[in-house]
């Protein structure tokens, strides 16, 4: 009953107690034990929950899909979701109709708040990331690998991709980049209706107002701890000075709001804007091989150091094939699965991996790749700066939303 | 005739009637079907309105939802945006038909319009919102084609087209959907009225063409369209899809907010997120009453106005509107699709270029053949749900008709319940249902849930061609010695092969429209053209919505095409069954 | 019995609600006519409709009706065996005039040849020899009500209903069609009902005649809670 150590709600006994008494209840897998998961798991048909919004992506899960069934004898069907959140709802629903064995869900690829609230919920099996095969090459000296929006993974999710926010423009129109709020602003009073960023509770707009808050607020490692524990306020108010200069520079005036970063690539596309926002230091040059940008738009960071984070794979604590979801998982964490991940032909999506702590043949691989046309390389990305603590960005989205969200 | 089949028996006597079969139980396995999902949908929705979901720690009873969805800032603006979306697009809808056949029934113009009505009634409604969108975006295709020559816009104005606050854009993308829809709906209820003989009639007393069609024939349509108007109602205050690409979203409507919140992963909104369904049913009743109300002015004063004798000789003005409404809504949907199929083969396509810089095959390369899997499981789950649908409502019907079923063939109303419940109050409550019911994530499962959203479409589009069809033929067939059995396969179906095969076309296009049903029960494994399309388009590649949103309208103009090729082949000999 | 051949009322009442709309006893000879007259609204077609067994469940029937020797009051239409002519042919608009002809043949006469053969034959007997594989709706209304006519004979009624038969053919040819049809009755000594509000129906048929009063409906019609039911 391992997924149960991270429960306490009696809502959860009482899952137990179920689980326990619906025959055939197989035990969980025990990921110390590889050989025993890896038996298991062969012939297993895994139902990987993730995002499919990009044919370079399915690309590449279809890829490791294959991999998968030829390596281990595992079938992958890649459930196609246009938000992780779809997968939450159904591990949710099932334990509310009292299915705490045989889920629909044996793998999801997710991060942040999703599952901040899962682990809070205590919907998740584990802890497992930390004693798969591949954990060893993982880059554990970062932060983002084991601390997911500042919540602790607890070995409960395994770190599958770096993501760092990023700006990118068409340089034919905007030949420098901003190298901080104040350049932006500068800039955007200069370009009215050129730059817009995706609306809040959007993750990356979301990100985007920490972003922000990192660069103004008087006292930026107060951001670390509980907003309850700072002046708030305080905090905040130089941020909220900024947003109410900037909105009325923003596309339509801040009136309207892309819904999704993605939709920036077609506003970007069509002239609208200049200059845009993403978390995938690879996705402007995916868009340029993809026709949906032109070949003259670059990718910037600012001055100070921009916010990272990781997105991860998470088994749900009634899955299936809970096996085969953690065969899976190792492989993706495998340098040559990352290798190819990060190759900007492929996905472009850098590695969690420690590269230097690889053996020579596996960094053989990521030294041949060749980068992007418009992705930075790791030293003009820089480190990320972390994640504030979750509690800035719930009361930070709220006031958005009051001040600029509903009021036009 | 047909009022004997609702009226009550005075004293039942068995005399003369055949007893009752199994098909007499066809209203009540139906009714079944149609209310076990809606109800339980239902209090799994209004049960975490109140604040019990022991899942989520909720486990006591209040208002706290409620009242933490009144303190949402945007709640004022998103209920009267839903008001104001839903009736303005229904109004609007309902005029522009009434003006499309007061102006040209009985005309040429008039057949042209009946027979383009398939392809309208294919496009899906979030293709239609994408294609309008790119057309009359600052940036779209309409700016493109007038700059920089005409417009002198070397980049596209920052203008508010899209997204307006007051729902205009959402508005004009929900007409040009509901005009097909409920086109259909009135010229299946003017074969019930004698529409051309009122109108020879009037028109012999002075009456101008319109004159007559509004003042002899509306009235006796309308209440034939009462009901598809209140499902036009429904769907434009809850559309989400349509409402996400062009409606405002400072705030969003009541449904956007609420589909939101249920998708947040902060697990507790799933409690406000219930108390907005239940608003949003609210909101509805309220929308329902007062388009009665405006129902009972209008006759009113439309009866004082018919009184008054006004023969309203010139038709001109009613003409053009009504042509003009009808081009508009072919034009924005056949150039919306034209839009996302250029999008499809476009390579790299700028600002103002009125075509792309290149045309590639790259995006149907990569994706056509991936199309064949979803395709196949989207004609199986349609095909299936669709059988099922028609199955139940011929079996309904016909049972009405032999045993007058009485009480069933009142509450057979109920059937329509999915069509004006708003998906987001009871889509919840209805995966908990399946998952308690201990339905595995597949096809049946899928089939059966789309069968809840089916069949009131097609027991909509059948029910009054298969009232109407004239009971003599049935009592001249028993007369000679066929059985009711004989009757109906032989006799009636064939006479209704049209309205039948018109039916399935549209329980057809409603199965492969379906995203959220076939989502949520179906656990993401049982993957459609709409699923997939509706995945791969959250990436926003207009490339990619082009190539799916071409094979959706693809899937459903094929049954539709069939519904109109089929009577035409199957009694070209006989003039008594062509429509023209 | 002598009389159990033919049509035979036994004290028949059709009532709806309080309002009793006919009542009629008698009997109807093979070959005899029974012309039941009466305004609009008095209740004619409903008891054709009730002879025949397509009556709505909201007339209450009391009393019996026999064909030859045979209480037909609660068999189902098509087992009565009861042929009936509407105002309106009602051919079967989906099949040709052979296949509405053939719709109306027993199974019993088996065999494709044989069904086409006794089709052919009831077409050259109306003069529409060669007719088989038209469609209904090109023919003309003369034409018309003689396939309706050999269609109802073919089935082998035991009894005939006209309700106001053929209104749309003008005077000539409605009196030629009429003595057919009339003469094919006496032929095949089939008892008729004819319900007609014209004179020149009822005069031609040459039999009883039973009036319809439309003040006894009438008068039930108002809503009088104090008087008893009028039965």
């Amino acid at each position: 009953m391992i997924e149960m150590a991270v429960t306490t709600r009696s809502a959860a006994l009482a899952a137990a107690a179920a689980l326990l008494l619906a025959a055939p209840v197989r035990a969980n897998p025990d990921p110390a034990d590889w050989p025993a998961v890896l038996a298991e798991a062969r012939g297993q048909t895994v139902y990987w929950h993730a995002w499919a919004g990009s044919a370079r992506i399915n690309d590449y899960i279809a890829w490791a899909a294959r991999q998968v069934r030829a390596r281990h004898g595992v079938r992958v069907e890649h459930v196609k979701l246009s938000d992780a959140a779809e997968a939450v709802s159904r591990i949710v629903a099932e334990r509310a109709a009292g299915r705490h064995a045989g889920g629909a869900v044996d793998l999801v690829w997710l991060n942040g708040e999703n599952f901040a609230a899962l682990k809070d919920q205590g919907l998740l099996f584990g802890p497992w990331a930390e004693a798969i095969p591949n954990w060893r090459y993982v880059d554990t000296g970062n932060p983002a690998v084991t601390t997911d929006f500042t919540v602790p993974t607890d070995g409960l999710e395994a770190p599958w991709g770096l993501a760092q926010l990023v700006l990118y423009r068409d340089a034919a129109r905007v030949p420098e980049a901003p190298g901080s709020m104040q350049e932006l602003l500068a800039w955007a009073r200069a370009h009215p209706g050129r730059f817009t960023f995706p609306q809040p509770p959007d993750h990356l707009g979301t990100t985007w107002l920490k972003q922000a808050l990192y660069e103004l607020t008087p006292d930026p490692a107060a951001l670390l701890r509980p907003a309850a524990q700072a002046d708030y306020d305080a905090a905040t108010a130089p941020v909220w000075a900024f947003l109410a200069a900037l909105t009325p520079h923003l596309w339509r005036s801040g009136a309207a709001y892309p819904q999704t970063g993605p939709r920036q690539i077609h506003l970007m596309a069509d002239g609208e804007i200049d200059l845009a926002i993403s978390f995938n230091p690879g996705e402007a040059s995916a868009a340029i091989d993809n026709f949906e940008l032109p070949d003259t738009v670059r990718t910037s960071v600012l001055d100070g150091g921009t916010i990272g984070n990781a997105s991860f794979l998470a088994i749900p604590y009634n899955a299936a094939a809970k096996a085969g979801a953690l065969v899976l998982a190792d492989f993706l964490m495998s340098p040559a699965a990352q290798a190819r991940k990060q190759d900007p032909a492929v996905w472009g999506n850098p590695t969690v991996l420690a590269v230097d702590r690889l053996p020579a043949e596996d960094r053989a691989r990521f030294e041949a790749l060749e980068p992007g046309i418009a992705t930075p390389g790791p030293a003009e990305l820089g480190d990320p700066l972390p994640e504030p603590h979750p509690s800035w960005m719930v009361r930070l989205e709220e006031d958005w939303i009051r001040r600029f969200g509903v009021s036009r | 005739m047909s009022d004997d089949t609702v009226r009550t028996r005075a004293a039942p006597t068995a005399r003369g009637r055949p007893r009752p079969g199994a098909l007499a139980w066809a209203p009540a396995l139906t009714l079944g079907l149609m209310l076990g999902p809606v109800a339980a949908g239902l209090a799994g929705t209004v049960a975490p309105a109140l604040g019990w979901l022991p899942a989520l720690g909720g486990d006591h009873l209040g208002t706290d939802a409620f009242e933490a969805l009144r303190a949402w800032p945007g709640f004022p603006r998103a209920a009267a945006l839903s008001l104001f979306t839903g009736l303005g697009a229904t109004l609007t809808s309902l005029a522009a038909v009434t003006l499309i056949c007061a102006g040209w029934q009985g005309t040429r113009v008039f057949h042209a319009i009946e027979r383009g009505l398939s392809p309208l009634l294919s496009v899906p409604h979030a293709a239609a919102a994408f294609g309008l969108a790119f057309l009359i975006a600052p940036s779209g295709w309409l700016a493109r084609a007038a700059s920089p020559w005409a417009t002198g816009w070397e980049r596209p104005p920052d203008l508010l087209i899209l997204q307006d606050p007051n729902g205009l854009a959402l508005i004009a993308g929900l007409v040009v959907k509901e005009i097909p829809f409920l086109l259909l709906m009135t010229l299946a209820a003017l074969g019930q009225v004698p529409s051309a003989r009122s109108r020879t009639v009037a028109r012999a007393l002075g009456y101008g063409p319109v004159a007559a069609w509004v003042k002899t024939v509306f009235p006796r349509v309308y209440p034939q369209i009462r009901l598809p108007i209140y499902a036009v109602l429904a769907y434009s205050m809850s559309a989400v899809d349509t409402a996400i690409i062009l409606g405002p979203n400072t705030p969003p409507t009541l449904a956007v907010q609420v589909v939101r919140w249920m998708n947040d992963p902060d697990l507790q909104l799933r409690f406000q997120a219930a108390a907005g369904a239940v608003t949003q049913l609210a909101l509805l009743a309220g929308a329902l009453g007062l388009w009665r109300a405006g129902e009972r002015l209008a006759a009113g004063l439309g009866r004082r106005w018919i009184e008054r004798g006004g023969r309203g000789r010139s038709a001109a003005a009613t003409r053009v509107l009504g042509g003009g409404a009808a081009a508009a809504t072919a034009g924005a949907l056949g150039a919306g699709i034209a839009g996302l199929a250029v999008w499809s083969v476009a390579g790299v396509w700028r600002f103002p270029q009125a075509t792309p810089d290149a045309l590639t095959w790259r995006s149907w390369e990569r994706y056509g053949p991936r199309l064949a899997d979803p395709g196949a499981e989207t004609f199986i789950l349609a095909g299936a749900a669709t059988g099922l649908a028609l199955a139940l409502a011929l079996a309904c019907l016909e049972a009405e008709q032999r045993y007058g079923v009485r009480s069933a063939g009142r509450a057979l109303w109920l059937v329509y319940l999915p069509l004006l419940v708003p998906q987001v109050a009871f889509l919840a409550g209805l995966q908990m249902l399946a998952l308690a019911a201990g339905l595995d994530p597949n096809r049946g499962a899928v089939i059966l849930t789309h069968l809840v959203f089916v069949l009131p479409y097609v027991f909509l589009s059948l029910a009054d061609p298969f009232r109407a069809w004239d009971r003599r033929y049935a009592a001249v067939a028993a007369a000679l010695g066929a059985g009711p059995d004989r009757v109906f396969w032989t006799v009636r179906l064939p006479m209704l092969v049209r309205p039948v095969l018109t039916a399935a076309a549209l329980g057809f296009a409603v199965s492969v429209g379906l995203y959220l049903p076939t989502l949520l029960v179906g656990a993401g494994r049982v993957q459609t053209l709409t699923t997939e399309a509706v995945a791969l388009a959250s990436g926003g590649d207009r490339r990619v919505i082009g190539v799916y949103a071409l094979a959706q309208t693809a899937a459903v103009l094929l049954p539709f095409a069939l519904a109109g090729a089929v009577p035409r082949v199957l009694w070209r000999r006989r003039r008594g069954l062509r429509d023209d | 019995m002598t009389d159990a051949a033919g049509l035979r009322f036994d004290r028949l009442s059709i009532t709806l609600g309080r309002n009793r709309l006919v009542t009629l006893d008698g009997h109807v000879a093979p070959g005899d006519v029974l012309t039941v007259m009466g305004p609009s609204g008095s209740g004619k077609s409903t008891l054709l409709s009730v002879i025949s067994g397509t009556a709505a469940a909201v007339f209450q029937v009391r009393g019996g009706i026999h064909l030859d020797g045979r209480d037909i009051t609660g068999l189902a239409p098509e087992a009565r065996r009861v042929g009936i002519l509407f105002q309106d042919e009602l051919l079967f608009p989906h099949l040709s005039v052979g296949g509405n002809l053939a719709f109306g043949l027993p199974p019993s006469v088996a065999g494709r040849r044989e069904r086409r053969r006794r089709v052919e034959a009831a077409l050259a007997e109306v003069n529409l020899a060669g007719f088989a594989n038209r469609d209904p709706a090109t023919l003309s209304g003369g034409q018309q009500v003689r396939v309706a006519l050999m269609r109802m004979l073919l089935s082998e009624p035991r009894a005939l209903l006209l309700d106001e038969p053929f209104p749309r053919l003008d005077a000539g040819l409605r009196d030629r069609i009429r003595q057919a049809v009339l003469d094919r009755a006496r032929t095949r000594r089939l008892p008729v009902v004819l319900v007609t509000h014209d004179a020149a129906d009822a005069r031609a048929a040459g039999g009883r005649i039973h009036h319809l009063d439309p003040h006894e409906a009438g008068t039930d019609l108002r809503p009088s809670p104090r008087t008893g039911d009028p039965a």
